[in-house]
C-alpha cells in the first residue's frame, strides 16, 4: 500500500495550508496591490459594498433639528426621481425610517435603553450576500452584481409579480401602484427632480440600488454625500472585502448589529447603536 | 343558378365596397418622413455608428446598451472610430437628438411602432 490514511490526511492538510497561504503570500508579495489597499480602494473597484450606519451620530443630528434630519432621504429621492404619494400604503421606499422596535424585532426587551426606544432608525436595502428577492424573481429582473455585490434591478425586465416583495424580510421593496408621473403635483412640485435618471412606470417594483450609477462614476451614494455635507458622517459606505477599508475599520472598533441575522440573508448593512 | 344576375351584381358591389379604400387611396401613399437633425446633431456629423446602421438597427443597439450597462455594468461604448460614449438613451442619445417629435415619433408613427422607452425615460423638453 502506497499511502495510508494518516499519510493522506497529512498531505491533504499541507495542500490546504499551502493553498490558503498562497493567496495571502501573493497579496503580500504584490507591492502595488498592497499600496492600493493602504490608500483606500477606488470607488469603482469595491468587491462587496456595504454600509455602516452610526445611529449615535444620526440620532444626535435628528434630535438637534426641530423636525429631525431628513437630508439623506431627500437627497436619495431627488437623485432617483422617487415621488411622494402622500399615502403610506403607496410609499416608494428607497431609504426610509422606522422605530427601533420594528427594525430589530428580535431584540424584544420590555425595558430598554431610552436612547433607542421608539427612535427612528435609517433603513435601506441591505444588499444581502444571500438575497431572497433574487432567488424568487421569475424573470431575473433583480440580480446580484457579481462584481460588487449590489442587488440591482433591471426595470426593463420587471413584470410586477411582487414575489420579491414577499421574499424580502426587510420591506425594502415597493410597488408602483400608479404612474410616478401622475403623483400629486402639490407634493412633487419640481418632479422629475433628476433629468439624468429615468423614472419608473406603473406596475414595477423598485428599491435602493446603492447608487450604482454614482459609484460607477467614482462618487459616493447620494445619501452618504448628503450626510457628509452636513458634517454628520453617520453613513459610511465602503468595501467589506478590503481589510483596511473604512467600514472594516468601523466594524473592528465598534459593536454593530444587523437586521434579522438569523434568517441567513447576510445583510451588508451594519448599525452602530 | 337561380337569381344568378342578382348574385353577381351583389358580389360585384360587395367586392367593390371591400376594395374601395384601396381605390380611394391609390397613388396617395404617405411619404416616409425624414428624421430631422438638430443643429447639435448636424454639427457632430457622426453618430455612435454609421448612419445606415443607426437607421435600420438603432433598436438593436439600444437593447444591447441597456442589457450591458444595467446587467454587466459596462457603461461605456467604444464606437468604430475609437470614440467613447456613455451608454444612455436619456443622457447621450437625447442630448444630441433633443427633438423627439421630429426625430423619433415621426417615423415610429409612420411604421406604427410604439416603443415603451418613454414610459420611464424622461423626454427632453422641446421648444414649440
Amino acid at each position: 500500500m502506497g499511502v495510508d490514511r494518516r499519510e493522506f490526511l497529512k498531505i491533504a492538510g499541507y495542500a490546504a495550508l499551502f493553498g490558503l497561504g498562497g493567496k495571502a503570500a501573493i497579496d503580500i508579495l504584490a507591492p502595488g496591490e498592497l499600496e492600493a489597499s493602504m490608500q483606500g480602494i477606488p470607488l469603482t473597484q469595491g468587491k462587496r459594498w456595504s454600509m455602516v450606519i452610526d445611529m449615535r451620530k444620526c440620532l444626535k443630528q435628528q434630535e438637534a433639528g426641530k423636525d429631525g434630519c431628513k437630508e439623506c432621504m431627500i437627497a436619495c429621492h431627488r437623485e432617483h426621481n422617487v415621488p411622494d404619494w402622500g399615502n403610506p400604503k403607496h410609499a416608494i421606499k428607497w431609504i426610509w425610517q422606522d422605530k427601533y422596535e420594528h427594525v430589530f424585532p428580535e431584540h424584544p426587551n420590555q425595558f430598554i435603553d431610552e436612547g433607542v426606544r421608539h427612535k427612528p432608525f435609517i433603513l435601506l436595502c441591505n444588499h444581502c450576500l444571500n438575497p431572497p428577492c433574487v432567488r424568487v424573481c421569475p424573470t431575473q429582473a433583480t440580480f446580484k452584481r457579481e462584481s460588487d455585490g449590489i442587488v440591482a434591478m433591471d426595470m426593463h425586465r420587471c413584470i410586477g409579480c411582487r414575489f420579491c416583495m414577499a421574499a424580502c424580510p426587510y420591506g425594502s421593496r415597493s410597488f408602483n401602484w400608479g404612474d410616478p408621473r401622475k403623483a400629486p403635483k402639490e407634493l412633487n412640485p419640481d418632479y422629475p427632480t433628476n433629468r439624468a435618471y429615468p423614472e419608473r412606470s406603473m406596475g414595477v417594483v423598485e428599491k435602493c440600488n446603492f447608487c450604482v450609477e454614482l459609484v460607477a462614476k467614482g462618487e459616493l451614494p447620494a445619501c452618504v454625500q448628503a450626510c457628509d455635507k452636513i458634517k454628520v458622517h453617520a453613513l459610511n459606505f465602503g468595501d467589506l472585502d478590503a481589510p483596511e477599508s473604512n467600514v472594516r475599520k468601523l466594524l473592528r472598533e465598534h459593536y454593530t448589529i444587523r437586521r434579522k441575522p438569523a434568517l441567513g440573508t447576510e445583510p451588508n448593512l451594519f448599525y452602530i447603536i | 343558378m337561380y337569381d344568378g344576375g342578382k348574385i353577381i351584381i351583389g358580389l360585384i358591389i360587395g367586392i367593390g365596397l371591400f376594395l374601395s379604400p384601396f381605390f380611394y387611396n391609390a397613388g396617395k401613399a404617405a411619404k416616409a418622413p425624414e428624421p430631422e437633425l438638430t443643429a447639435m446633431a448636424k454639427e457632430a456629423k457622426v453618430c455612435v455608428a454609421q448612419k445606415s446602421y443607426m437607421r435600420e438597427s438603432h433598436f438593436t443597439m439600444l437593447d444591447e446598451w441597456r442589457n450591458t450597462s444595467v446587467r454587466d455594468g459596462e457603461r461605456y461604448y467604444t464606437a468604430w472610430d475609437g470614440k467613447k460614449y456613455y451608454k444612455s438613451l436619456q443622457v447621450t442619445c437625447m442630448d444630441c437628438h433633443s427633438n423627439k417629435t421630429k426625430f423619433c415619433d415621426q417615423c415610429h408613427n409612420y411604421v406604427d411602432v410604439d416603443p415603451y422607452c418613454w414610459d420611464c425615460h424622461i423626454v427632453p423638453e422641446e421648444k414649440k
